[in-house]
């Protein structure tokens, strides 16, 4: 077999040495910098960016939250305004109402005055009247007009009587 | 009709004669200097353009680049970073001389004993420096693992000490026996195509078949030979 020539050993070691040592140079050097770079590169890229979207990420989270909060703040105020409304309304309808049947309780009391003050009036005058029919009856019958204080306690004492 | 062994031959291209010794570039050094120019032409050119999202073709080499840090990694550690280079050039080296060594009528520098003997040396020689800067004569102590009984120890440091010397050879022996063995077995059954006339196309077909497996064992080899490095490179620095 040509491997076991030894006249074959001495060229193809010295080639070998050549050969490899610039393979292994311009690996070292050149190459494999290279594509480490690149790798590298891309490496802090990815993490850089999966940084910059957790933080981003975070703060989207905190403005969702305030944005809750915000709402769930202006929903706390508006039931306290409903319920200060509420309250405010139903203070003002048993103000009014107190008012209004004050108001219509002083018409009765006054109306019933009238009313009352009308019905001694007419009594009064009925009794002025009564007492002019019964004296011209009177004066009529007898001749003679009796007096006015005798005709006026006469008619008292009848209405008395009617109105017991 | 050529000898399947014809293909192994030697041929002087420039003969070069230097300090009295023989340093003819011969089809074997010009097969070693184009798999060096390819390796680096390779290299350069899918890295030409350093794009953050990588094509096709930079993606292989990433894809070589990361295959061989892996394998360093996992095998050597941390420390192995500083002899990646030299691992990955041994891995592109062989790989490269392999597949060169496919094509038809080219010549496969790694079927040659002398120059896979020589790499394993250099990997024995220096794994050994390395092993004995690191650890001075504790490095003795690898013959002899940690918490063996001592009435063992006449036995096992002998085992110990063929089996680490015997690295380079296997080493170099594995990787020459299997590249001569596969061309030429390609090369009989190649032969086997003519001669047998028309029957040829069952050899072909098994040259086919086997032409194949080649390649896959020009691949699996080169791993092999960068791994088996890294491992004793390992042993070196960790002592087992």
């Amino acid at each position: 077999m040509p491997q076991f020539d030894p006249t074959t050993f001495s060229p193809q070691i010295v080639w070998l040495i050549i050969s490899f040592a610039i393979l292994y140079w311009f690996m070292a050097r050149i190459a494999l910098p290279r594509i480490s770079d690149v790798l590298d590169t891309r490496q802090e890229r990815i993490s850089g960016d999966l940084e910059r979207a957790e933080e981003l990420k975070s703060q989207a989270q905190a403005l969702a939250d305030a944005h809750d909060q915000a709402i769930a703040e202006a929903r706390a105020q508006a039931q306290e305004v409903v319920r200060e409304a509420r309250a405010r309304m139903g203070e003002e309808a048993t103000r009014r109402q107190a008012e209004v049947s004050e108001r219509l309780g002083s018409q009765i009391a006054e109306a019933e005055a009238r009313i009352l003050r009308g019905k001694e009036e007419a009594l009064s005058n009925l009794r002025v009247v009564v007492a002019e029919v019964a004296q011209s009856a009177a004066e009529r019958l007898v001749g003679e007009a009796p007096s006015d204080e005798l005709v006026g306690g006469a008619v008292d004492a009848a209405m008395r009587e009617r109105t017991s | 009709m050529a000898s399947p062994i014809e293909q192994f031959q030697i041929r002087p291209v420039v003969p070069i004669e230097a300090l009295g010794i023989d340093a003819s570039l011969t089809n074997s050094g010009v097969l070693m200097l184009i798999a060096v120019t390819g390796i680096a032409t390779f290299l350069t050119l899918t890295m030409r353009r350093r794009a953050l999202v990588p094509g096709r073709w930079q993606s292989v080499a990433e894809v070589t680049y990361e295959f061989v840090a892996g394998m360093v990694r996992e095998n050597v550690g941390l420390e192995g970073r500083k002899y990646f280079p030299f691992i990955f050039s041994l891995f592109m080296f062989v790989l490269f001389g392999n597949m060169l060594g496919m094509i038809p009528y080219s010549f496969t520098f790694t079927s040659h004993i002398i120059v896979t003997f020589t790499m394993a040396a250099v990997v024995f020689l220096g794994t050994t420096i390395i092993g004995f800067a690191r650890h001075g004569l504790g490095f003795f102590s690898f013959f002899l693992p940690a918490g063996t009984p001592w009435f063992v120890a006449p036995i096992l440091i002998p085992i110990e000490v063929i089996s680490y010397f015997t690295r380079p050879i296997s080493l170099s022996l594995r990787l020459f026996a299997n590249m001569t063995a596969g061309h030429t077995l390609l090369k009989v059954f190649a032969g086997f195509v003519v001669t047998m006339g028309l029957a040829g196309f069952v050899p072909l077909v098994f040259v086919i078949a086997l032409t194949g497996l080649e390649f896959l064992i020009a691949f699996l080899q080169a791993y092999v030979f960068a791994i088996l490095s890294c491992i004793y490179l390992s042993d070196a620095i960790h002592l087992h």
